[in-house]
């Protein structure tokens, strides 16, 4: 029977092929469109992942990373005489902008960290020696920076060249692997007390404190601690969740809440939700009108509602799986490109393949079941009818 | 056969149908009775809109009447329910339709391997069955081939091929020779009664060809709903030339 019907569907190509296209054109956009989001959405959370730190202290209404409500300095006395933290060390940053050696302006987002301990630093540098940062007038610069602060499209920026950030030099020592910044601009590091002398000043000029939980202490636990004994707020830094004292979970649902992202994303999202099943639908319908008439004939064979409806779920299921493998396949080559190019952002958890699965079979199977309906209303007296 | 000695397989009694409703409301059968044996061709004749594949519908059981009773090898086809009129059909009758009604995609073994899928069939087992059915209607050759390949004579020798291949005691004929030429029509009838007659199997075909009537054991005429004569003929000997295409093609 599983034969019978799959010969059925691939033997009118020209419908099979119309229900393969839509629903590969509604698996692209379902899964390539979530993807951007998600990868978008990881961007905004980018400062957290680059610097590290489990445990964020921040102004007390600050909801996202990217949101600067400065401190006073002496909060990061405050938070390092709570009992439950093993360190805490300062945190600027901020986006500067760097001018070049022709004269031109690039936006970067500035990262100072505690020049002793050099807590916050880089995860992993490529080029040169995190150790080099205590060195005068020094920055860490990032991978995108390599091209985006590059002198020319032939002369990239390379450690030991310079660059000014509001009129101070600021020397190369270093190239470091990070994720990129929501605003696009490559990161660029120096030390706590160099920050502040490349930033205009400012009354207030601590973006926030960075911290650890003492030993036998979650940084939930230690965050809890913190924003008791100091009346700031403590957030920890354990990725998106459903926790909402963590900075990534707060950080991407304050830009779901107060940016019009994903009505932007899900409209696309939903027009390929309505093409897939507009296409789909109309196709297999008229698939099974075609064929109403053979498959009145099986049914006054003999052959029961069940098993013609089995042949239409099959039939549909196929094509589900068809189109959505082939969606999936274009959607990894753009994820590829996106990869090479770091750009546009582009991230994949399982949940998405899965989801659109869900979607696209759901698709197939209303389409199957509008054929399903039509079947069996359909009187098997009427095959006798010429 | 002629005497009706054979066992009576079909026994209609009193079976009313109307279709529509208000004043477009036909009363397409008026207190129909009728009888088929095993071992015959029974003809149902008349004029287009009479009743005949009305009838034939409700003895195939794929359209229920409003009275009346329809006993089909001992069973109250009229009275059953739906799931077990579908198994029975599949497993009692054998389908021809006028327009074949043979699935385009698929070649002419599997479709003719279809009734046998249907009642359970592994594959490979019902293709043979098909492939060895296909030859006794001389296209044994042209298995793999698709339906719309074949002239519309070869394709109603596959239908006749798909009603047989599961050895149904009765077989449901529905205008077989509409879509053909005068040659093929007789070509296939022959074919047809070649192939088909056996004295445990009854032929029930509607028809108003009258050129094939000669094909028929029994001719009952309709007319408005009703049957109006019923009439036993002597069997016929067809054309020269139509024997010889027939034992050819059936011996093939």
């Amino acid at each position: 029977m599983l034969r019978l019907a799959l010969k059925m569907l691939f033997g009118d190509t020209a419908k099979y092929l119309m229900l393969v296209v839509g629903l590969f054109f509604a698996t692209f956009l379902i899964v390539q469109q979530a993807s951007v989001f998600c990868g978008l959405m990881s961007w905004t959370t980018s400062t957290l992942s680059n610097v590290g730190a489990p445990i964020f202290v921040v102004e007390e209404r600050v909801e996202q990373i990217n949101e600067t409500n400065p401190l006073r300095d002496t909060d990061v006395a405050r938070v390092r005489s709570v009992a439950g933290v093993k360190w805490a060390m300062p945190l600027y940053s901020g986006i500067q902008r760097v001018r070049l050696d022709d004269g031109s302006y690039k936006t970067v987002q500035l990262l100072g960290i505690d020049s002793a301990s050099l807590a916050g630093s880089p995860g992993r540098m490529i080029e040169g020696n995190i150790e080099d940062l205590r060195l005068p007038n020094t920055v860490i610069i990032d991978e995108l920076a390599v091209t985006r602060l590059a002198r020319s499209p032939d002369r990239p920026i390379r450690v030991g060249d310079r660059f000014e950030i509001n009129d101070i030099e600021a020397r190369v020592v270093g190239i470091c692997d990070a994720k990129r910044s929501f605003t696009g601009g490559p990161y660029v590091w120096t030390t706590y007390e160099r920050a502040l002398q490349y930033t205009p000043a400012s009354r207030k000029m601590l973006s926030a404190v960075i911290a650890a939980s003492a030993d036998g202490l979650t940084p939930s636990q230690a965050a809890v601690e913190i924003s008791q004994t100091t009346g700031l707020r403590a957030f920890v830094n354990e990725g998106f969740g459903d926790n909402p004292n963590d900075f990534n979970t707060s950080t991407i649902w304050w830009y779901v809440r107060n940016t019009g992202i994903p009505v932007s994303f899900g409209t696309t999202v939903i027009i390929g939700l309505i093409v897939g099943i507009a296409i789909s639908c109309q196709t297999f319908y008229a698939f099974v009108l075609d064929n109403i008439r053979h498959l009145g004939a099986l049914k006054a064979m003999g052959m029961s509602n069940p098993r013609l409806s089995l042949i239409l779920l099959i039939q549909s299921a196929t094509v589900g799986m068809i189109g959505f493998g082939i969606g999936l396949l274009v959607c990894s080559g753009f994820a590829y490109i996106a990869i090479q190019n770091q750009q546009p952002p582009f991230m994949m958890p399982w949940q998405i393949p899965v989801a659109a699965f869900g979607i696209i079979q759901t698709i197939c199977f209303i389409a199957a079941l509008l054929g399903i309906i039509r079947l069996s209303a359909y009187e098997p007296a009427m095959v006798f009818r010429a | 056969m002629n005497e009706q000695t054979g066992r009576r397989v079909v026994t209609v009694r009193a079976v009313d149908k109307h279709f529509g409703t208000g004043p477009t409301r036909i009363h397409a059968l008026k207190n129909v009775s009728l009888e088929a044996f095993a071992g015959e061709i029974l003809m149902l004749v008349g004029p287009s809109g009479c009743g005949k594949t009305t009838l034939l519908s409700a003895i195939a059981g794929t359209l229920r009447v409003e009275s009346g009773e329809i006993d089909v090898f001992g069973k109250p086809v009229h009275a059953m329910r739906n799931a077990d009129l579908t198994r029975f059909r599949a497993a009692h009758i054998g389908f021809i339709f006028q327009q074949f009604n043979l699935i385009p995609t698929i070649g002419i073994a599997e479709n003719v391997a279809v009734p046998l899928l249907i009642r359970g069939s592994r594959t490979a087992e019902a293709v043979d069955r098909a492939r060895a059915a296909l030859e006794s209607v001389g296209l044994g050759a042209r298995w793999r081939e698709r339906p719309l390949k074949l002239s519309g004579g070869e394709q109603q020798r596959v239908a006749i091929a798909r009603a047989l291949v599961h050895e149904p005691p009765l077989v449901i004929c529905d205008e077989p020779t509409a879509a053909l030429d005068a040659r093929n029509g007789e070509i296939v009838l022959e074919l047809f009664r070649n192939v088909a007659r056996s004295p445990d199997r009854a032929v029930i075909i509607v028809t108003h060809d009258n050129r094939i009537f000669s094909y028929a054991d029994r001719i009952a005429r309709m007319d408005d709903g009703e049957i109006i004569e019923e009439t036993l003929q002597p069997r016929t000997e067809p054309p020269h030339f139509i024997h010889e295409h027939a034992h050819a093609v059936s011996s093939a």
